[in-house]
């Protein structure tokens, strides 16, 4: 024997796929007497077993509203609510968990920025930087308050690819830039924005950045720190969980000097006609019974992803995504829309000569559910000169059989229209 | 319904080669075609002289369900007077939205065809834009939109 050590690593185990599909009971649904395959997970994924019965213990033996009463419940149900804060501080490293608010969606989250930053201290002739990628939601919130204030939207555009041009980017700070907005992950193409880089060029320039990360958060580990992004939203159901929750992160000193966006109970210290006291971050931007059980069972939604494990799953949707882009391209008259270099599980294409609502009608009949249409990415479609596409867009608990299924149900579309 | 019962040989033709394909250059009456949600987009074009249609053109982006719409639907109200079109686009509207009485006598004829999309409720305004915009032009409001 030398005196060396080995260092032994195993190799990190590759999912069960056939034993996580178990806990989904929706993936046994026949469609058209087909077994469903889900491919829409972009537009929202599907609850596993744990993450319901989360919600029934939540409405069976904890629900009352929140910070109010002294009674058991109140208090248990604001514990939870609390609790699940700290998940999603933990699931996306925010610093504090105060600088984490429950919103109802990432469209509303860019909303409550847009009004509480924007409209607050945006004027005549300031700068909003938006990317050719954005989803409407992360467009026309700042077109509203861009409008209102009499501020300019600039835009970064895009390669053939459906990268963003960092260099262009660079070009369109000058003084007047106030603010920059803009995706992590294109919901339309699948594109991974170099959103770190970005971020750091706007701090060069003082301007703080919002990242639309409710593409992103399913698929790829958020730090906020690391990425040193101002604020972060994203959506409960993308990721597993219930719809009418979401998230937002905000740096603490941002949201201090913001203004709230809604006006109510549970947002305030004192109320008389005369003044109102806000009350502190996060609280400041809950006004109102909040979606409290929604809010819980997102908490025991990142639970499961996070037993899995973020870089597991993407691991997995790396693999579905590379075989079903080498199926795609091995069959003619397929063009696929977005080619970026890095890109989540998302699969933008067009059949030569079908228009996409055809195409998505009839893998309908095999079972197969894609989205069609523009994804509310119009810009998108116009930059690719196309009406629509169509999208396949994977999960953690999609098989490479689903692919195969996939590729098989275009063929079929592409004999019939042939 | 499985869609592929709608997608028959008549449809996928008219998908294929569109009749009266291409905008009319003395149009008495213009309208646009949209459906947003789906993206459909249609421009029709009609010379209308006295009381009847002596030509129909259209021009778009859409789905072979709404394109064979709109070919078939030039077709067949090419010749026709004002009155007797907009009695088509009734019929059309009724049938694929199920109110049809296909015991009643009515003019569809071969537009039958598209009876199926009653079951299918995303694409009853696929079928249903042609007939709208011709709605819109004869009304000479220029926009159909099915939202």
């Amino acid at each position: 024997m030398s005196g060396h050590s080995t260092l032994v690593t195993t190799p990190a185990a590759a999912l069960d796929i056939e034993r996580l599909r178990r806990d989904f009971p929706i993936l046994d649904l026949k469609v058209n007497g087909k077994s469903l395959i889900f491919l829409d997970n972009a537009a929202s994924s599907q609850m596993p077993r744990q993450v319901m019965e989360r919600w029934t213990k939540y409405r069976s033996e904890q629900h009352a509203n929140i910070h109010r009463a002294v009674h058991y419940l109140s208090e248990t149900a604001t514990a939870e609510y609390e609790k699940a804060r700290l998940k999603v501080q933990a699931f996306i490293n925010a610093g504090e968990s105060r600088e984490c608010i429950f919103t109802s969606g990432t469209t509303d989250g860019i909303n409550l920025v847009a009004h509480g930053y924007g409209r607050k201290f945006f004027q005549a002739d300031d700068e909003i930087i938006l990317t050719t990628l954005e989803h409407h939601s992360n467009i026309v919130p700042w077109q509203m308050v861009a409008e209102e204030r009499g501020a300019k939207i600039r835009v970064v555009p895009i390669s053939d690819r459906g990268e963003l041009l960092v260099d262009e980017y660079r070009k369109l700070f000058n003084a007047k830039t106030r603010f920059v907005a803009m995706t992590h992950v294109s919901n339309a193409l699948g594109t991974i924005t170099p959103v770190r880089e970005m971020i750091a060029i706007a701090h060069e320039h003082g301007v703080p950045v919002l990242v639309d990360g409710a593409q992103a958060a399913p698929h790829l580990k958020v730090d906020v720190q690391d990425l040193d992004c101002d604020f972060y939203v994203f959506s409960s159901h993308k990721l597993c969980g219930p719809t009418g929750v979401g998230v937002l992160y905000g740096k603490a000193a941002l949201l201090e000097k913001m203004q709230p966006f809604k006006g109510g109970g549970d947002m305030i210290l004192s109320v008389t006609f005369d003044k109102t006291t806000y009350a502190p971050i996060p609280a400041k931007f809950e006004a109102g019974t909040p979606p409290i059980g929604e809010a819980i069972t997102l908490g025991a939604a990142i639970d499961y992803l996070s037993a899995i494990g973020i870089e597991r799953i993407a691991a997995h949707e790396t693999d579905l995504l590379d075989y079903a882009t080498d199926q795609l391209n091995r069959m003619p008259g397929i063009r696929l829309i977005g080619t970026a270099e890095k890109k989540a599980a998302v699969l933008s294409f067009a059949v030569e000569g079908v228009h996409p609502h055809d195409v998505g009608s009839l893998l309908n009949d095999d079972g197969v559910a894609i989205r069609t249409g523009h994804h509310c990415a119009q810009p998108v479609m116009q930059r690719f000169k196309v009406p629509a596409t169509c999208r396949a867009s994977f999960a953690f608990y999609n098989t490479m059989a689903e692919v195969d299924a996939l590729a098989a149900s275009i063929a079929r579309v592409q004999k019939l229209f042939a | 319904m499985d869609s592929r019962e709608l997608y028959q040989e008549m449809i996928l033709e008219h998908n294929k080669k569109p009749r009266n394909w291409g905008l009319l250059a003395d149009a008495t009456h213009k309208a646009e075609g949209l459906n947003p949600l789906c993206g459909d987009h249609l421009h029709l074009s009609l010379r209308v002289a006295g009381d009847t249609v002596e030509a129909v053109g259209f021009e778009g982006e859409a789905c072979a369900i709404c394109k064979a719409s709109a070919s078939m639907m030039t077709a067949v109200v090419k010749g026709k007077t004002r009155a007797d079109a907009e009695q088509m686009v009734q019929e059309f509207r009724d049938m694929t939205t199920g109110k049809l009485d296909p015991a009643a006598p009515h003019h569809l004829g071969r537009l039958t065809v598209f009876a199926g999309v009653r079951d299918l409720p995303t694409r009853v305004k696929c079928a249903i834009l042609p007939w709208h915009t011709l709605h819109a032009a004869f009304a000479g409001t220029n926009t159909a939109s099915t939202e």
